[in-house]
């Protein structure tokens, strides 16, 4: 591996890992906060791959379509919230399990009536889709560069939420204790719901800004749903930080594990997962 | 003998019963479906040891079952019937072993770690068959014939014989059953159930829980493959969705909607999934969102389960409090 080719592939490996931890962070947060363990995460990260695709091809604009698409599934995490979720803060995780499952059957199904069950693509903004030349042969398309660094502000726009801002305070407090934050006057049913709508709509905006590079396709919610899981485990549940350094570790390992093992690229971040367990077995950080 | 264990003790003789004798009446495609359910009971009890006795929500479990199954083509030979004797037991040791390699690291996890990890290992299970050659890619592998069980020149049962299969899969049934019931009568199963209500005064006691979880956990995943091999001889082939995580979803489905921690609840909860998803499926190609659609209702309206439904409309039909 000569020395573009292995900054190619880092560039990729930081990519694909600072997607992930969009999506996870939303996991990992819901969780944290409120006591959810949620396996329908991965169908907003499909639903925004396939409103990227559908509501692009409505308006002609990606840009319109992502603002579109980020209020609608703000909405549809309010709506779940408010419908489902919060009858269920009290349950075992076992019903919670059990609804997110039935959830996941039900979206499947309304993609596949709605939109069908075909691969479709999503074309690349004109304004992003040049390339950068790094050696004579290679170059490295800018809206993957693009896609990393809107991560990254977001992930520090979390980080700033959270522990800057007087929402984050209460959000804070309400994750340790509920009822003291109630009796002090505030609306925690109404943060607890604004919490859950950020962690859909952070999923669902991982699954457009993924759109135009992954192409979009059924069951990629799940996939996506499955490694979010390894990094809750490696990065330690609740942890958002956590999330954070697991996501860039498995982003590495799935990376380069393809570049240096193809023909059992999919087992690298299992391994990764299981030499975590041996070490740490509650994560590499506990806690918020 | 207390009434209440004589009447579910005569319920259960009588449903044998039923099973025995259906067969001489039903007809091959409902003989089949029956087979199917049977099967399908056999793997949500083996779960049932896990969630409802023990206390620990395996989100993986399809991978034990996956395991077997693959291991009855890998094991047969391509063009002759494989040894009933050597099949079953290759199909079960290898779900066992493999419960028993995952189960050092899962076990190490609880709460919802433990379903993550589940989800997570069952998974890469799958992609070991999916990528390698072994497991035939997506397509699967086939077996070409049914193992068979012989003595010197006598053919004594052929698994490839609809009507020997039904009786076979109602034998491992009934065995399924009765292993279950002594080895949660045995102290392991006490162990168990004390780990269930409280994992940290049993480790208190000096009980070493890690080694009960793990025997618990293996016995699941051996059960598992039973049913994973009598899968695998009822369709003549394997393909990388029954270790899908859907299934470890459906067969977790089955065990709450039955009612778990009574094993006849998983029975009731396989056989009203078969014949749900029959049902839907022959309504619409969408039938998953009636199934999804139907999943939520029950969690929303319903905890507890179908077997909570006689309770609940006797204490509606006395008047009484129905909600706990």
């Amino acid at each position: 591996m000569d020395f573009s080719t292995f900054l190619i592939q880092l560039l990729n490996a930081l990519q694909y890992g600072l997607l992930l931890f969009l999506v996870a962070s939303g996991l990992t947060l819901v969780f944290g906060i409120m006591g959810i363990i949620n396996l329908a995460h991965g169908s907003f990260y499909m639903m925004g791959a396939y409103m990227a695709f559908s509501l692009t091809s409505l308006t002609g604009n990606l840009l319109i379509a992502v603002v579109l698409g980020v209020a609608l599934s703000a909405l549809i995490g309010f709506l779940l919230e408010w419908g489902l979720f919060s009858r269920l803060y009290k349950r075992d995780h076992l019903d919670q399990v059990l609804l997110t499952y039935g959830l996941i059957l039900m979206f499947e199904e309304t993609r596949s009536l709605i939109v069908g069950d075909d691969v479709h693509g999503v074309p690349i903004p004109e304004l992003l889709s040049a390339s950068i030349q790094l050696s004579e042969t290679l170059s490295y398309p800018v809206y993957r560069l693009f896609m990393s660094a809107v991560c990254i502000a977001l992930a520090i726009g979390m980080y700033w939420l959270i522990r800057r801002t007087r929402l984050g305070m209460m959000i804070r407090a309400g994750s340790s204790n509920r009822e003291m934050v109630q009796a002090l006057g505030i609306n925690i049913d109404l943060i607890y719901r604004l919490v859950f709508a950020l962690g859909v709509t952070l999923a669902a905006f991982a699954g457009m800004l993924a759109a135009p590079v992954s192409s979009v396709y059924p069951g990629m919610g799940n996939q996506v749903l499955i490694i979010c899981f390894v990094v809750v485990v490696i990065g330690g549940v609740g942890s958002v930080w956590g999330a954070l350094v697991a996501a860039l570790l498995i982003g590495l390992a799935d990376t380069f594990g393809k570049v240096i093992i193809p023909d059992y690229a999919g087992l690298t971040v299992y391994i990764l997962m299981a030499a975590v367990l041996l070490w740490r077995p509650e994560g590499i950080f506990r806690r918020i | 003998m207390p009434a209440a264990v004589k009447k579910r003790r005569n319920a259960l003789l009588l449903i044998l019963f039923v099973l025995a004798l259906f067969p001489l009446f039903g007809s091959a495609y409902y003989n089949e479906l029956l087979a199917k359910i049977m099967i399908m009971a056999i793997f949500a009890m083996s779960l049932d040891l896990l969630v409802g006795f023990t206390g620990l929500v395996s989100f993986g479990h399809a991978a034990f079952f996956g395991v077997a199954a693959y291991a009855v083509v890998l094991v047969s030979p391509k063009y002759d019937p494989g040894n009933l004797l050597v099949v079953l037991p290759a199909a079960i040791f290898s779900a066992a072993a493999v419960a028993f390699v995952v189960g050092l690291f899962v076990l190490r996890t609880k709460g919802i770690y433990f379903i993550m990890v589940t989800l997570a290992f069952a998974q890469m299970i799958y992609f070991v068959f999916h990528d390698s050659p072994l497991g035939g890619g997506s397509d699967g592998v086939f077996l070409n014939v049914k193992p068979e069980l012989r003595i010197g020149e006598t053919l004594l049962l052929d698994l490839g014989s609809p009507s020997q299969f039904y009786y076979l899969v109602l034998l491992f049934l009934v065995v399924a059953y009765v292993f279950l019931r002594v080895l949660l009568r045995s102290p392991l199963g006490h162990a168990l159930a004390g780990i269930k209500s409280n994992e940290h005064r049993m480790l208190s006691l000096g009980f070493p829980v890690f080694l009960y979880k793990l025997a618990g956990f293996v016995a699941a995943g051996g059960l598992a493959g039973l049913a994973g091999f009598l899968s695998a001889c009822q369709f003549g082939f394997v393909t990388p969705e029954i270790l899908s995580w859907h299934q470890s979803g459906n067969v977790l489905l089955m065990v709450i909607l039955g009612g778990m921690g009574t094993l006849n609840g998983a029975a009731i909860g396989a056989f009203a999934f078969v014949v749900l998803q029959e049902v839907f499926s022959s309504v619409t190609k969408h039938w998953q969102f009636l199934m999804g659609g139907m999943i939520v209702l029950v969690v929303m309206l319903l905890p507890g389960g179908l077997s909570s439904l006689p309770r609940r409309l006797r204490g509606l039909l006395i008047g009484g409090g129905t909600h706990g």
